[in-house]
């Protein structure tokens, strides 16, 4: 058999693990340093959403969209995925126009999933929506899905495929080992592999470093709200075209509230902070959008860390430092509905170096070129 | 820069004792309770009544400093963030609020620890320590066949209270396992110095016995009724009920602490609980916040005022009020005597220990709020939950409004029970902020 390593147990290293694992003839080994889904995986806002997304990541999230409507035949369950739409709000005859723009440069493209709607079939959509919201962008087959019975889901898929999942175990460094293996060094020891994913999210530029390779990439703390439950009114999952918010009613009736306001991060200490003041912002929105949560209760509220690269579209390629080290990670606050599909897509490179999958415009060395 | 010296949380008496020494030092001082009135769970409604013994003298001493040393108290103040930098927020009269404040001295007392048994989230089950705020604030005496159970000295204090009352009990069904005294007579010889703590327990049996209360010791009791209680199974046996109430001790409430980044909680052993890490005087592993009393480790209503007074002289050395030599001349005698009022503690954790997880039925709740059973938190641990925060992701045990507040021990313990490892290597509960729920509205308001 032959060795890979991955590298982070949130969603995007299981998803690699996973494809990688049901491929014939390798064994996959995951190292995680804490806990699988410990961080922005587990917490996110659970978007399945191609809607608004960046040109670029079109191609691959319509992959990912399939993957997700037969969620349950990759994973063996369902991840609580349902297909409730996406909206995007628009507030002003100025966001109208902004839509108009957006659907005709997706559709310049070939793709067909966004669609501009107007105030009545707006309201339909989302009866509790403020009555001066005047249409909106809509992807109608779009949804949500609950981030950590995804993470359970995709551990327990990866197990079954005969990946090894190791958690509480900290990489420390990469060398290059005999015949061209790669040999990760941890806090417990060295394991030697052929091939090797960086799946580290906010900590992957850690572990480029390790072999001198130097990629710019930033962090984020996007900060969440949940609040108590509340009689079911709203479908969809919403935003808003020039403001930061994304919100959506679960199943379980709790309303879960972002839209990438971000708190303090301490990426050493692994820890992020809320910060108040500038959670209030997206109370704000939120309370404008649908005035009848201004009085719903607050429960709790938190941020995950994560990578976030100056594009906001995510690093996938091969290490230029150490051939066999594949990078996978910079997803910027919006990899939850990618994984499936670009854990697919780095597994393929891992087993032949290729992959048809279009993820080409997602290399770091586009940073390089733009220095 | 500050808006306020030191703000401490909570109006018990580690809080007004704290406020009241702070402000002696020359230091301003805000103070928050969410009570109308000071005293906390020990003292509550103190001022109200005419003074009966030991415990209330010390109370009305407590509150008649406090209202008097100048502190800006408010009652009624419900915090629910701290930010790094000393930045706190809370809501007062239906408006969020926030401070800067140089020093924090968290005082927000204990928890009751959950017991979770089948049945309990009926209406006409509810804990001890509800009852007993009932009955101090309001003079609530229980009526009909009222039943206590589980184990722990409050149980024997909430009776005698209540009977002091005029309450009648049907019976006290004592879940603790034989042979504590034995485990706990190593203890003994240090107990001894401050005898009050057990001449007190004493009291309050003769008081049970001599009313006539049955005190039986049994392994298992169960709730029953249809919408309500009707009856308990006491080992299987129908006894009638019309209220139950239940204790298994209580815990440091740790809300607060457990959502401030970076503050270090270690497990007790003794106590079975965890409490954030302190230096002799209150610190806690983040620069600027303070823990006194039980927060920090259960020790008592006298123990939390001396430690809520040398929290606030530590808090008087950081601020420039004092020297580090003079902070040690001035709390010289306050440490002597709380070393003297924690001698008995040892003897008294091994005297009443938490009642075993393990033996919780897996078709037993363990989350209120979300519905839970012990056997789902099982079933998660078997699918490879490691700890408290995954078993609550993927249960959505804690996930309620109470943030895990009630079931924070049991899901830990019955966690830790099913994976056979040491509870101290099993994480509790994160908990966030709010750690006390506020409306959007609320929070929207303190967008500029």
């Amino acid at each position: 058999m032959r060795q890979a390593i991955v590298i982070g147990g949130g969603l995007h290293g299981l998803s690699t693990a996973l494809h990688l694992a049901r491929t014939p003839g390798w064994q996959v080994t995951l190292l995680e340093r804490r806990h699988v889904g410990r961080h922005s995986s587990g917490v996110n806002a659970g978007g399945v959403r191609r809607l608004g997304r960046d040109l670029r990541e079109i191609a691959l999230s319509v992959v990912a969209a399939e993957m997700w409507r037969n969620i349950t035949a990759l994973v063996g369950d369902d991840c609580g995925f349902r297909a409730t739409g996406q909206v995007k709000v628009a507030e002003s005859a100025a966001d109208m126009a902004k839509n108009e723009e957006r659907v005709r440069a997706v559709r310049a493209l070939g793709w067909t999933h966004e669609e501009m709607v107007d105030q009545a079939e707006l309201r339909r959509l989302l009866p509790a929506i403020a009555p001066h919201a005047v249409g909106a962008l809509v992807t109608r087959d779009d949804g949500s899905a609950d981030p950590m019975r995804t993470v359970m889901a995709f551990r327990a898929a990866a197990e079954r495929a005969g990946v090894a999942i190791i958690e509480g175990i900290a990489v420390t460094g990469l060398r290059a080992g005999a015949a061209g293996s790669i040999v990760v060094e941890t806090d417990q020891g060295e394991h030697a592999a052929e091939r090797v994913a960086n799946c580290a999210g906010a900590w992957a530029t850690a572990v480029a470093g390790m072999v001198g390779e130097a990629i710019p990439c930033g962090v984020k703390a996007s900060m969440m709200i949940v609040t108590e439950r509340l009689p079911p009114f709203c479908e969809p999952t919403v935003g808003a075209t020039a403001r930061s918010l994304s919100f959506k009613q679960t199943a379980s009736g709790t309303v879960v509230i972002g839209g990438g306001h971000q708190g303090r991060n301490d990426v050493a200490a692994e820890s992020a902070t809320v910060l108040f003041g500038s959670l209030a912002q997206a109370a704000r929105i939120t309370a404008e959008l649908f005035p009848c949560t201004a009085g719903a209760r607050i429960v709790r509220s938190w941020a995950g860390i994560e990578a976030r690269t100056a594009d906001e579209v995510p690093i996938i390629g091969e290490s230029r430092a150490m051939p066999g080290l594949f990078h996978s990670f910079g997803f910027s606050g919006h990899g939850f509905q990618l994984s499936p599909a670009a854990g697919a897509a780095v597994a393929e490179l891992l087993a032949r170096g290729a992959t048809n999958l279009p993820i080409a415009a997602f290399h770091q060395d586009r940073f390089k070129q733009a220095a | 820069m500050s808006d306020v010296d030191v703000l401490v949380l909570g109006a018990g008496p580690a809080g007004m004792a704290a406020a009241t020494e702070a402000r002696s030092r020359g230091l301003s001082v805000l103070l928050l309770d969410e009570n109308a009135l000071p005293g906390g769970q020990i003292h509550r409604a103190v001022e109200s009544r005419a003074a009966k013994d030991a415990q209330d003298r010390d109370g009305a001493a407590l509150v008649t400093a406090f209202r008097a040393s100048g502190t800006d108290y408010r009652p009624g103040a419900t915090l629910w963030a701290v930010e790094p930098g000393g930045k706190v927020f809370w809501s007062e009269a239906g408006a969020a609020r926030s401070i800067t404040a140089g020093r924090l001295i968290l005082c927000a007392g204990a928890t009751e620890r959950p017991l979770p048994i089948p049945g309990w989230t009926l209406p006409g089950v509810m804990s001890v320590g509800a009852a007993q705020i009932a009955l101090k604030s309001a003079g609530l005496v229980p009526e009909g066949r009222v039943w206590i159970a589980g184990q722990g000295p409050l149980l024997l204090l909430y009776a005698a209270q209540a009977l002091d009352r005029g309450g009648r009990l049907a019976g006290i069904i004592d879940l603790s396992p034989a042979g504590a005294f034995s485990r706990a007579a190593r203890h003994l010889p240090r107990a001894l110095m401050a005898p009050e703590y057990l001449l007190r327990g004493l009291q309050w049996e003769r008081r049970i016995r001599a009313a006539g209360v049955p005190i039986r010791r049994a392994a298992r009791i169960a709730a029953e009724g249809e919408g309500r209680l009707t009856r308990i199974l006491v080992d299987g046996l129908p006894e009638p009920a019309d209220l139950l109430l239940l204790h298994d001790g209580v815990v440091p409430n740790t809300q607060v602490t457990r959502a401030i980044a970076g503050c270090a909680h270690e497990w007790d052993p003794a106590q079975r609980c965890f409490r954030p890490v302190l230096d002799a005087w209150g610190n806690t592993s983040v620069e600027g916040v303070m823990v006194a009393g039980d927060s920090g480790g259960i020790g008592g209503g006298r123990a939390a005022a001396l430690a809520g007074r040398l929290a606030a002289i530590e808090a008087a050395r950081a601020l420039g009020r004092l020297s580090r030599d003079q902070r040690d001349a001035v709390a010289g005698r306050t440490r002597l005597e709380l070393n003297r009022q924690m001698a008995p503690r040892a003897f008294l954790d091994a005297l009443f220990p938490p009642l075993p997880p393990a033996a919780i039925a897996d078709a037993t709740i363990l989350c209120r709020c979300e519905e839970v059973t012990a056997g789902r938190v099982r079933q998660a641990v078997a699918l490879g939950c490691l700890g408290a925060n995954q078993t609550k992701a993927f249960t959505r045990a804690g996930m309620g409004p109470c943030q895990g507040r009630i079931c924070g021990p049991a899901v830990h313990g019955v966690v830790a029970a099913a994976r056979g490892v040491d509870p101290a290597g099993v994480d509790p509960f994160r908990t966030r902020f709010p750690t006390k729920p506020l409306t959007l509205g609320e929070l929207a308001a303190l967008a500029g």
